[in-house]
């Protein structure tokens, strides 16, 4: 006993003083996804979404890490099709991990963020976009780096408003996803002052464009899918990506398409090459060799502002940095212009939101004119005093 | 005619230093490095250079300006007097900003892509020594002794100081969020760095490397992500700094003992990078956004023109 004692005495007298890099890992835990079906010939498969994100921040915090005598490694645990988070979190929590990326969706993150150790953690939801979680559902134990879909909403209605185009044809997808995203839309659309003239659903069976001859029935469905009275822009809701980009050039009347295809609202895209960004798209690409998406970005995100934490606090003491990530002083640089920082009401990363085409970046949001008490960001998403979550 | 040539050489002198000035602003979405003239304060020409170009340094003798075109992985050497590209140097993959060491022989490069400053030798145009810093390396001064060379890396958030001879890093030190610039004061005792997102410029001394001070940018009706320093320019009397604060688009005067800001100055669209006049009464800074230069008057304390000069001007360097 004595022995032991005193062996344990020395370990703690000699952690502080050794010259050896302390290392901290942090934690992703990722789900087995069916890859969707590539709708047209040019999308890039990707199996590996996010989890590329994650270790490329492991890769810039050991940037700053190695000369502070700091070491970050990513444990990584990835759910099959079905399996619940439970285990996973536990063995997590079982190598000491405090950081935990949850590239996850919402059912699934919820189950994790009440797993038994899940209490002692703190998880950045780098994939979930729904506004419950970040409401009712939010947790103490839970920040989100991935923008909710009120933001989404919010940054692409304040680019509408900028741009006059007030009255919106919303087209909406059949899943309760795309249910999801399009009461954000009509929340912004209240919000801001635009006008959702007509509200759709979209009825019509997945197509497969791609067949020979695909278009022609395209090119005969969707003007009858559009034959409605007037507007500025067709909003699709359809984040399964199933039909929303076969509307466009296909329209009845000749309007631009926008919202999940088309002119897309989201917090990363491969197009954006502003604010410095090309060198994290170059290190991306080279990495993983294929273009960084969204919820890279939000992985990304994550596991640097633990990096960006310990490298202020100049510590790897977990409870000393959760409280700096949620301390008004938290800064983050995301290549999108502005410092990032976290809601202290609900634990969402406020950011601007990209407006993006294909192969441009068109606009990012806050737009000029939409202002706010404290700071322009927080005219996306839900505010302070909207706020319905309770800690 | 002799009267004419008196009253010739009245102006001339009358008109002092400015006259024979001439300001330089690398256009970074043009492709182009303008010419505009100190006197009239107007645009002469535009020289055509490599893709992206962004940090700009006279040669030693100011017969030669080296402009780093980052697209294009090298950087281009241009004739002052013919105003053309007469050659180009290698400088490590997507140069950004560069410093000339004082011994006219070599370039300190930041290559922002490859976390490495590349040394480059001017007379055989060869990449002779790098040295590993942190991510994305972007700002870079050299004392005037010619002793360190400082690199900041933005993502890192550090400023690198290394050994101009031996080429080892003396010391690394942690500086806010996003560093850009870097300054030695004239002096070489203190080190100056601009951080982007916390929108502060740290100071270091030089031998010790303890910081000795931090100055804040409080710009009315401006929130806080909206003041961002970038460029810095400090002024031959070690008395005074400028820095651009970008987005805020204003440029700071700061007075270098008190570290109070004295004044802002309200410029064009987010000023990247400032250059003073070789008499130190002029100020000029390469507005990003409004693509156009801003002259300041630093006497009168005003701003006295904005000339457009192209898309995206970035780097601004003031010759003969």
């Amino acid at each position: 006993m004595k022995l032991a004692l005193s062996i344990l005495l020395l370990l703690l007298v000699a952690a502080p003083g050794s010259a050896a890099p302390r290392t901290m890992v942090i934690g992703y835990i990722g789900q087995t996804r069916m890859p969707p079906l590539p709708l047209g010939p040019l999308d890039q498969p990707v199996s590996d979404d996010g989890l590329q994100g994650a270790r490329l921040g492991i890769a810039d915090d050991d940037g700053t890490g190695r000369f502070l005598g700091q070491n970050f490694k990513l444990e990584e645990r990835v759910l099959k099709p079905g399996e619940a988070p439970k285990d996973a979190i536990a063995s997590l929590a079982a190598t000491g991990v405090t950081f935990v990326v949850a590239d996850l969706d919402a059912a699934t993150l919820s189950q994790a963020v009440a797993a038994p150790v899940a209490d002692k953690m703190l998880f950045f939801n780098s994939r979930a976009p729904d506004d419950a979680l970040r409401q009712q559902d939010c947790r103490k134990n839970l920040l989100h780096t991935v923008p909710s879909r009120a933001m989404l909403a919010d940054g692409l209605a304040q680019y509408f408003v900028w741009k006059r185009w007030q009255r919106w044809f919303l087209l909406v997808g059949p899943h309760p996803a795309d249910q999801a995203m399009a009461a954000a839309l009509r929340r912004s659309a209240a919000r801001f002052g635009a006008e959702i003239v007509v509200d759709k659903p979209w009825t019509f069976r997945p197509a497969n464009g791609r067949a020979d001859t695909g278009h022609v029935t395209l090119q005969t469905e969707i003007p009858a899918a559009t034959q409605v009275g007037d507007y500025d822009v067709l909003v699709v809701a359809d984040e399964a990506d199933e039909f929303g980009a076969y509307v466009e050039g296909r329209t009845a009347l000749p309007r631009p398409v926008a919202g999940t295809q088309g002119l897309v609202a989201s917090g990363w895209s491969a197009v954006n090459e502003e604010w410095g960004a090309t060198q994290l798209q170059d290190r991306f690409r080279k990495q993983a060799k294929r273009w960084m998406t969204a919820y890279d970005y939000a992985a990304w995100l994550a596991v640097r502002s633990i990096g960006e934490a310990a490298t202020r606090l100049r510590s790897l003491d977990p409870a000393a940095i959760t409280a700096y990530l949620r301390s008004g002083d938290f800064l983050l640089a995301g290549f999108k212009g502005q410092g990032l920082s976290f809601r202290t009401w609900d634990g969402q990363m406020r950011q601007p939101i990209l407006i993006s085409g294909p192969r441009l970046l068109v606009s990012s949001s806050p737009q000029p004119g939409f202002l706010h008490q404290r700071t322009p960001l927080d005219t996306l998403g839900i505010d302070l005093e909207e706020s319905a979550c309770r800690f | 005619m002799q009267v004419l040539i008196a009253i010739l050489l009245s102006m001339s002198i009358v008109a002092g230093p400015a006259a024979a000035e001439t300001i330089y602003v690398s256009n970074e979405q043009d492709n182009t490095v303008a010419v505009v003239d100190g006197a009239s304060m107007s645009l002469s020409t535009t020289i055509n250079v490599g893709r992206r170009p962004r940090g700009m340094a006279p040669s030693v003798d100011k017969k030669l300006l080296f402009v780093a075109v980052g697209d294009d992985n090298r950087i281009d050497v241009v004739d002052l007097a013919k105003r053309q590209v007469i050659g180009q140097l290698p400088s490590g993959a997507d140069p950004e900003f560069f410093v000339v060491h004082p011994d006219g022989k070599r370039l300190f490069v930041a290559n922002e892509n490859d976390n490495l400053v590349s040394v480059v030798d001017i007379a055989s145009a060869k990449v002779i020594g790098a040295v590993d810093v942190g991510v994305e390396p972007e700002g870079m001064a050299v004392s005037a002794d010619g002793r360190y060379v400082a690199c900041t890396s933005e993502t890192t958030s550090m400023v690198h100081l290394m050994d101009a001879g031996t080429l080892e890093l003396v010391d690394n030190l942690l500086v806010d969020t996003r560093p850009r610039a870097v300054a030695f004061s004239p002096d070489g005792k203190q080190l100056w760095v601009s951080s982007e997102i916390r929108g502060t410029v740290t100071v270091f001394d030089t031998t010790s490397r303890a910081e000795t001070g931090k100055i804040e940018f409080e710009v009315p009706g401006i929130r806080r992500e909206g003041v961002q320093a970038v460029g810095i320019e400090m002024a031959r009397d070690g008395a005074t700094a400028y820095v651009a604060l970008g987005p805020a688009n204003r440029v700071a005067e700061v007075d270098t003992k008190t570290l109070a800001v004295r004044r802002l100055y309200l410029v064009g669209q987010r000023p990247w990078h400032v250059a003073l006049s070789d008499d130190q009464k002029r100020l000029v800074s390469a507005n990003g956004n409004s693509g156009d230069i801003s002259f300041i008057d630093l006497e009168n304390e005003e701003v006295v023109k904005s000339v457009p000069v192209g898309r995206g001007p970035w780097g601004v360097v003031i010759g003969p």
